[in-house]
């Protein structure tokens, strides 16, 4: 049953359609890869049970001729939406052991379409962190090996990276992840797959554990432009529940996709282009524009002048709101509660044991930075950079339609490496942070392997509203890179 | 008219400023769809957003945003068609989202101003700073178990309105007076009911003396003070404890103090040093407030007439006195009441009868306005049958008592009762005749120059009567028969 974990999302479901296989059949594949690939740790909570039902749920409405557009579809949810029944951690210890009474809109969506629930995987934890390493729950494996012999475990990327493992392992179909400063590009990224962020407000937030609002938007991991495009549909839409929800209508990407890129501009942001940055991403740049120029794309050189203080603004934005999202985690209605000789005993013994160093660490930034006396330096000021950087992507998309760039500045690296400084390890969201902060959709598209044989994704970043464009695009350098590669650990089991 | 107070260096100005917490009149809280109903079972009324469950985001309730520019209407100031939520941050168990959703730098309203009645009769106008909506915490309960504190939710998350007072307030009786013209005025636009006992109007009050000329003092704000008596008595012992302090020799400090109705003392609760730092930031989770001055101007057209503007009219077209007309618009009901019995009569007597008799009755029996049972209808009936000489005022204060008692129609009182009044003349006469002829002496000496007599003739022809005579009839033909 091997290649029932191998298809995409598109074939699968024209085989359910068609009854070459049954839901059941799919999920219990899938069910099994989880099993064979438990090592890599990309599951908090497995549900097979649970996926089970649904999946015999599924054949009946298909038998029935009541299918929905994403049903008998094996997915995994990242441990960050609420799903109803099923303990939702974050990665955080504060969290262990809380089950919601509620479902996230997207997951519930995702039901309503029929999508079946492997498990709730890892995650950094609350979502801060480029390297899955941040995890209560532990490291996550990235499937892939260096091609040197190494052997050493490498990090999937961050903070969706057990979405993106599972994805990249063959155990689900597609994944859920979010994204605050480059936590699904990244990972996608480093997995070799495929994963967009859509413009801010076209996911609802509702029922995702909150990181930094102003930045937090849901996404999916997909084996290819098309499946993101169709289970990206299914999670869209206006929420009233969320009041950052755009009210807007979510159109038929997948049915509008297939073209190529004649009339299109493409623009190359000169920013981007960082000293240090090694070869083989540079290379790998010029071959994706050499690639959108066969597509009859046009190549505009543009300039994104702020790009240099996106990182430093997002590093104070983002713990500025996570300091204050997170003071609900107090021990006192729900999650771990550590009693202590008195009332802030009680709380400060929670949240020291509670959470973990990196989220610790952000806190404090956070609450410096929007402490008396700082507000005006820090806050203030990043709020006024976040406006310049939204204006530079408004300029440079006064000459062109969508911006091509590398993901991310590196390959994968192993576990471990990075740890002892956290400033590199921020430096890994220095492409995909600027969008993050202009609230502008973005996705990766694995396009290439390192020296090293790890994949490597190019980023497109599109206009407000104008996934089309960037999922478009993003099918041009899927065809014309026609990435195959597979895990090592993957085709061995296929062969 | 500032009250001062008297030291041993000489009279000392009290300067007060206050911040009044006003519960909105609404089903629903600030930023989720769970009820606000007071006296609901501990956490009842909890939404997973009240309970800041993990995920949960908070929607603005549109019906608490016109609310408060209808009171920002009605306190003449300001409106702003942008402002923004921020969030205060602290920890208290009360407080499940860790933060208080409120407006900082952008209030929804503005500066304005209300007018205040001191008891001399004088005007004194009253600044307003701002008014701002944020959300209430919720309750903590330490005396439902020996050694653990409960919380209940109920209240968590419900509207507020916090309304700043410019410090233009000077003394006790100016502040009772302002904390009840803004209930007043709250109540007639029905965005709080000022219910002080429920918690629904709650103050605190910021308090320094001075020299009369000289610069602002050093404040203190007095927390917990949850009605108008409390808050006389405060400003009464915490304006004495500075003076005190400063004329022997000391200064000062800035702190929140907590009055403690009980010992009728206010103390230390925190020092300026101790002052939290709330972290102030416009919250990510909802988008700025903005709407268009149209709708502003929509909600002014329903705006009710209000008491100072009710007062002025029932001075000018009942030719009311100032007292009077306070009096009655003390309450919108009353003043309505008070509209429909004075309908087509004689207005002064329509105060009368209401302020005098009508709210003397319920007052001694303990009843409001609202479960009066007289109604304003039957208590015009009565009027009339006086102004229609039915009645004697005398028979009508009986017939008055009769219809608190039994709810009765005051016609069918009368009726039951064969109180109509005699204006027969001929009637009349033959019990004038006979009082005379009974009392030769008393009639002697009034015609000897006791003039004083004359009311023992009436009282007697009255009680004769039964109370019926028609004491205009009485009085001429006494005259003319006694002289």
């Amino acid at each position: 049953m091997t290649e029932l974990t191998h298809m995409t999302v598109a074939q699968a479901l024209k085989g359910l359609e068609n009854k070459d296989f049954s839901a059941v059949e799919l999920t219990q594949a899938h069910i099994d890869a989880m099993a064979n690939y438990r090592h890599l740790n990309a599951f908090i909570v497995e549900t097979p049970d649970l996926a089970m039902d649904q999946a015999k749920a599924s054949d009946e409405r298909r038998a029935k001729g009541e299918a929905g557009a994403l049903d008998g579809i094996p997915l995994a949810i990242k441990d960050l939406f609420c799903t109803k029944g099923v303990q939702t951690t974050a990665s955080s210890k504060i969290l262990e052991g809380f089950v919601p009474r509620y479902d996230s809109t997207v997951t519930a969506r995702l039901f309503r379409d029929g999508a079946v629930m492997l498990g709730k995987t890892a995650l950094d934890e609350f979502a801060m962190g480029s390297s899955n390493t941040t995890s209560y729950f532990g490291n996550v494996i990235n499937p892939w090996k260096r091609s040197d012999g190494s052997n050493a475990d490498l990090v999937p990327g961050g903070s969706s990276g057990g979405s993106s493992a599972a994805l990249a392992a063959r155990i689900c179909m597609g994944a859920t992840g979010t994204d605050t400063g480059g936590s699904i590009r990244q990972p996608a990224s480093f997995c070799g797959i495929t994963g967009i962020k859509p413009t801010y407000g076209r996911c609802s937030r509702w029922g995702v554990v909150a990181f930094a609002s102003s930045l937090d938007q849901p996404g999916i991991f997909g084996r290819s432009v098309e499946d993101t495009a169709i289970m990206l549909k299914s999670m869209s839409g206006f929420d009233p529940k969320d009041s950052t929800s755009a009210d807007r209508d979510v159109p038929d990407w997948a049915g509008q996709l297939g073209g190529d890129l004649k009339g299109m501009k493409i623009g190359i942001p000169k920013e981007y282009r960082m000293d240090g940055m090694p070869e083989e991403i540079e290379k790998l740049w010029q071959q994706g524009i050499a690639w959108a120029k066969e597509s009859g794309a046009e190549i505009v050189d543009v300039s994104l002048p702020h790009t240099k203080y996106a990182l430093p603004t997002y590093y104070i934005i983002a713990p500025a709101e996570a300091s204050s999202n997170l003071a609900r985690y107090d021990g006192v209605r729900y999650g771990l509660r550590v009693e202590g000789q008195d009332l802030t005993d009680t709380y400060e013994s929670t949240r020291a044991e509670g959470f973990g160093d990196e989220v610790k660490r952000r806190i404090m930034i956070g609450t410096y930075v929007l402490s008396a006396g700082y507000y005006d330096a820090y806050y203030i000021k990043a709020q006024k950079v976040r406006r310049l950087i939204l204006q530079d992507f408004e300029k440079a998309y006064e000459q062109c339609d969508a911006l091509l760039t590398p993901t991310a500045p590196s390959a994968a690296f192993a576990i471990g490496e990075n740890e002892d400084d956290p400033i590199k390890m921020y430096l890994n969201d220095v492409f995909t942070v600027p969008a993050s902060l202009a609230g502008l959709p973005g996705m990766s598209v694995p396009a290439g392997l390192s020296a090293d044989g790890l994949p490597l994704g190019l980023q497109i970043i599109g206009k407000a509203w104008d996934e089309l464009t960037v999922l478009k695009v993003g099918q041009a350098i899927e065809r014309a890179a026609n990435f195959s590669a597979l895990p090592e650990m993957v085709t061995k089991k296929a062969a | 008219m500032a009250q001062l107070i008297q030291g041993n260096t000489g009279e000392w100005e009290i300067v007060i400023g206050m911040e009044v917490h006003a519960q909105v009149t609404v089903q629903s809280k600030l930023f989720s769809g769970a009820s606000t109903e007071f006296g609901a079972s501990p956490n009842s009324q909890v939404s997973l957003v009240d309970a800041a469950m993990p995920g949960m985001l908070p929607v603005l309730n549109e019906k608490c945003v016109e609310q408060a520019v209808r009171t920002g209407l009605g306190l003449n100031a300001k409106i702003n068609t942008y402002s923004v939520f921020e969030r205060k941050n602290y920890f208290y168990p009360d407080l499940p989202q860790g933060y208080q959703i409120s407006q900082f730098l952008h209030p929804i309203v503005g500066t304005g101003e209300i007018e205040i009645d001191l008891p001399d009769g004088s005007v004194k106008t009253i600044g307003i700073t701002r008014l701002h909506l944020e959300q209430d915490a919720g309750k903590s309960l330490h005396d439902q178990h020996p050694s653990k504190s409960f919380v209940d939710l109920n209240r968590s998350g419900c509207a507020l309105m916090e309304i700043v007072s410019e410090p233009d307030i000077r003394g006790a009786e100016e502040a009772a007076a302002y904390l009840s013209k803004l209930r007043m005025i709250l109540q007639y636009l029905g965005t709080c009911n000022g219910n002080m006992e429920e918690g629904s109007m709650r103050a605190d009050v910021n308090v320094s003396v001075r020299k009369p000329g000289d610069e602002l003092g050093t404040r203190c704000e007095i927390k917990n003070v949850n009605s108008v008596k409390a808050v006389q008595m405060a400003i009464d012992y915490e304006s004495r404890r500075q003076v005190e302090i400063i004329e022997d020799g000391g200064s000062i400090k800035q702190e929140t103090r907590l009055w403690d109705p009980n010992k009728g003392e206010t103390r230390s609760m925190r020092s300026k040093e101790e002052a939290h730092d709330y972290r102030y930031f416009p919250d990510p989770d909802l988008l700025p407030l903005e709407f268009e001055q149209s709708w502003v101007d929509e909600i002014k057209q329903t705006l009710p007439e209000l008491p100072d503007e009710k007062k002025h009219r029932f001075m000018q077209s009942y030719g009311l006195g100032t007292y009077d007309a306070s009096v009655l618009i003390a309450a919108r009901a009353r003043a309505d009441y008070f509209e429909s019995v004075a309908n087509d009569r004689d207005a002064k007597m329509a105060a009368n009868w209401v302020i005098n008799e009508l709210l003397g009755v319920l007052n001694k029996n303990g009843k409001e306005l609202e479960d009066s049972p007289i109604s304003a209808e039957q208590l015009g009936g009565l009027i009339d049958l006086i102004a229609d000489d039915t009645i004697s005022g005398k028979i009508a204060k009986d017939v008055f008592a009769d219809m608190f008692e039994t709810g009765k129609d005051p016609a069918a009182i009368v009726e039951e009762k064969g109180l109509k009044q005699v204006t027969d003349t001929g009637a009349i006469e033959a019990i004038v005749d006979e009082v005379i002829a009974e009392n030769p002496d008393n009639v002697e000496q009034y015609r000897s120059g006791k003039d004083k007599l004359f009311g023992f003739f009436v009282g007697q022809v009255m009680k004769k009567s039964q109370g019926k005579a028609n004491p205009a009839v009485v009085n001429d033909l006494l005259k003319k028969k006694l002289s």
